[in-house]
């Protein structure tokens, strides 16, 4: 044999997994929410949603291009991936130049800013979409209702509840506005493609599969909010919401499951998955039923970001051989 | 539950491509080139001078060491010449290069195909024995038995464990060694458990093997204390650590030795020297060698003499296929890439695979996304990522905490890091960096 061989160090085979097929697959996992979501709130759905993968893809291409002066990579989704997740979170019906400003603060602030993909902090689309929540408040909680819940003016599920509350009604009077299957199914308002608790827990069932995400952070942040949301009810339960809205309202399933298990965010071991998940969780039902915002796990999850590093420097993986021998 | 080893791991794709394809013997080669340093520990000292004749199964070189190993003729025939002669990873090292002449064997080796069940010889003169046929670890770390099995003062073997696992994809020579020579390997081990003085040996092979599984099972059932243990397939269940926890459920603390926790762990194709060195009196000259690759002719398992170029095997199996990139010797996961293929076989070389040139290329590496895929996988509980960075930014010093010395080099989260980062080239780095401050502190 003439030709050379190649000679590297062990091992020589991959799994043939990528960074682009990881992300793929979580836009793949979105898809069915994303129909739903078009099934109730119709084109403004998909018009939002373009706009916001598209100008999110331009700023990272335009920024890497112009700004740092590297290789754009739009080739691994991530850029896509973060502008679907904004739309996710935004009301179907928000103009579409804030959908813009919403893209550019995701990519440019929440990503570029620190050094790009693997770099950043916080979740860029979160940073997007609390940036606008704090700029733009009113477009940011006007909702489009769907056909069921004409009778709650466009406020979603938990905004209206949160006020009914305060003005002294007992939540028993209230809930016959709620039904269940709606809520499971997706027909009520709120954030574009929050809604549809079944169609993200399919999702969810497809990134398992796929071997994309564990099951530890959204089943630490559900549990918890289950939990903790399940005591106070069984405090009082005519001025708290049971447990079960509780985690299928306002986001949660898609924070948890979409959001909060963002790889450049989350934390690197089990444990410190735990910490992560339980903080989250604690912090959104702090922030439902004593905070100003209604949702909440949107802020939740931006301030268990900022924890990550702390929880990764003080967190181990459980080592082999530490267990006592017996 | 099938029972496996309780952290991290992976799931390579298997390829067993020879799985069905019983053990040939590969004709006698021209000439064989054998190196005295095929075991870890001292190379053993050459005996033997340029024009010697010798017969197979004579000694060439005598272990120079406790931790060290002879080494055997291979073939009859004339010494041609003792001198620097390259390995596999092309270092020149002291060989002995003989021309074959007939196949003329050395009188006292026993070559019947009688199975000699009885063994009345005591725990050391079996050790002695075994150290004189020169066995070493044929799993592919090539450690020399006798020192595995002479336990120091004070440490009690308490079982014996068989390694059947073969978790390295492609590989099947251990596979074919159980269905085929299962009472040969049973007295082995039956004689290895006598050397230790222990009544109870396990013999961990994974549930893909499940010919092998219920062949062993039904043979061991006349010999008391040998059980067969199914395990669940999982890369790398056959690391020596990663089988002792998978089996008996104890884990061998970091920098400790697996007869801490009362294990002393063996290959099935270390089972089947040692029956042959002490029950035939053959020491260690062939091994069984699977050769494979998807684009080979025929992958096959060959019975091959110590010595025998890696590419008159693969001449056996249809040639050296055109599209190779790659050579490989051992399995895909940590054997070690050939720098020339005519380099011999030796007694750790259980396998040999030709990969394409598609597959024998590294993807390039992307920016780390920190989805802690490496630290889920590795079954240290170690973190490749964070040791990757140090070893980039050479925190040496740092680094030692993180223990980058307990590394079983499995390659687990190289082979499954989305970003292609070449993490075990790096933990390797600084695996080597932080010995060299922990040796300078003694």
């Amino acid at each position: 044999m003439d030709k050379k061989l190649i000679v590297s160090p062990s091992p020589h085979i991959h799994s043939n997994t990528s960074t682009s097929k990881l992300m793929s697959d979580v836009i793949i996992a979105l898809l069915p929410a994303f129909v739903v979501s078009i099934f109730f709130f119709g084109f403004n759905s998909l018009i939002v949603t373009a706009v916001s993968v598209l100008s999110c893809m331009l700023f990272e291409w335009l920024i890497s291009k112009y700004l740092l002066k590297k290789k754009p990579s739009l080739t691994d989704y991530s850029a896509a991936l973060t502008g679907l997740l904004l739309a996710f979170n935004l009301p179907p019906t928000l103009p579409l130049w804030i959908v813009v400003i919403g893209a550019l603060v995701a990519i440019g602030i929440g990503k570029m800013s620190f050094g790009g993909l693997g770099c950043n902090p916080f979740n860029p689309a979160l940073v997007g979409r609390v940036f606008l929540l704090i700029s733009f408040p009113t477009q940011m909680t006007s909702f489009a209702s769907t056909k069921a819940v004409d009778a709650l003016s466009g406020a979603t599920p938990l905004a209206f509840l949160k006020e009914a509350v305060k003005s002294g009604k007992p939540l028993s009077e209230l809930m016959g506005y709620f039904s269940y299957g709606d809520l499971l199914m997706g027909d009520k308002s709120g954030s574009l493609g929050e809604i549809g608790a079944a169609a993200l827990l399919l999702g969810f069932v497809y990134l398992l599969i796929r071997k994309v995400i564990t099951w530890h952070i959204p089943v630490y942040i559900l549990g918890t909010m289950f939990v903790f949301s399940g005591l106070l009810w069984l405090i009082d339960p005519e001025t708290y919401l049971n447990p079960l809205f509780q985690i299928l309202t306002g986001g949660a399933i898609l924070g948890a499951v979409y959001m909060a298990t963002d790889y450049v965010t989350s934390p690197m071991n089990y444990r410190g998955m735990l910490i992560y998940g339980v903080g989250i969780g604690i912090i959104t039902i702090l922030i439902r039923v004593w905070g100003a915002y209604p949702e909440g796990i949107s802020f939740a999850i931006l301030i268990m970001n900022a924890v990550v590093p702390l929880i990764n420097k003080y967190t181990r993986p459980r080592r082999f051989g530490m267990v006592k021998a017996k | 539950m099938l029972k496996t080893f309780k952290i991290g791991g992976v799931h390579p794709c298997d390829n067993k491509l020879s799985r069905g394809a019983s053990i040939e013997i590969l004709p006698l080669p021209a000439k064989v080139v054998i190196p005295a340093a095929q075991h870890i520990g001292a190379p053993a000292t050459i005996t033997v001078q340029k024009g010697d004749r010798v017969k197979v199964g004579d000694i060439i070189a005598t272990a120079s060491g406790f931790v060290s190993a002879n080494v055997h003729a291979s073939v009859s025939g004339v010494v041609q010449a003792v001198d620097m002669q390259k390995d596999a990873m092309g270092i020149a090292r002291q060989s002995v290069t003989i021309a074959v002449e007939g196949d003329e064997w050395n009188e006292t080796i026993d070559r019947s195909n009688d199975l000699i069940t009885e063994c009345n010889l005591s725990p050391k003169e079996i050790i002695d024995k075994i150290a004189a046929a020169g066995i070493v670890g044929m799993g592919g770390a090539t450690f020399p038995t006798q020192v595995k099995l002479s336990v120091p003062p004070g440490k009690k073997a308490e079982f014996l464990i068989i390694n059947g696992v073969e978790c390295e994809p492609y590989l099947t020579a251990d596979h074919r060694v159980m269905l085929e020579k299962a009472p040969q390997v049973l007295v082995g081990i039956r004689i290895l458990c006598k050397a230790l003085g222990v009544n109870h040996a396990f013999i961990g092979i994974e549930n893909n093997k499940q010919d092998a599984i219920e062949h062993l099972t039904k043979e061991a059932a006349s010999y008391p204390g040998i059980t067969v243990v199914p395990l669940k397939v999982k890369y790398p269940q056959g690391g020596e650590k990663q089988l002792i926890d998978a089996i008996v459920g104890r884990q061998v603390p970091s920098g400790a030795l697996p007869i801490d926790v009362g294990a002393v762990v063996q290959n099935i194709g270390t089972a089947l020297a040692v029956y042959e060195a002490v029950q035939k009196n053959k020491p260690l000259f062939e091994r069984v060698v699977t050769v494979t690759g998807k684009d080979l002719a025929t992958p096959k398992n060959l019975l091959v003499r110590i010595g025998t170029p890696i590419s008159s095997l693969l001449e056996y199996c249809g040639g050296i296929p055109d599209s190779t990139g790659k050579i490989i010797n051992g399995g895909p996961m940590m054997g070690r890439s050939l720098c020339y293929p005519e380099a011999p076989v030796t007694k750790g070389t259980s396998g040999v695979l030709c990969m394409n040139e598609q597959e024998s290329l590294r993807e390039t590496d992307t920016p780390c996304i920190r989805c802690a895929k490496c630290v889920s996988v590795c079954p240290m509980g170690l973190e490749p990522y964070l040791i990757n960075v140090m070893s980039r930014k050479k925190m040496f010093a740092e680094l030692e905490e993180h223990k980058p010395t307990d590394c079983i080099e499995c390659g687990s989260c190289s082979f499954t890091c989305p970003a292609h980062i070449p993490l075990l080239d790096r933990i390797r780095v600084a695996k080597s960096e932080v010995m060299k401050i922990i040796r300078s502190r003694k």
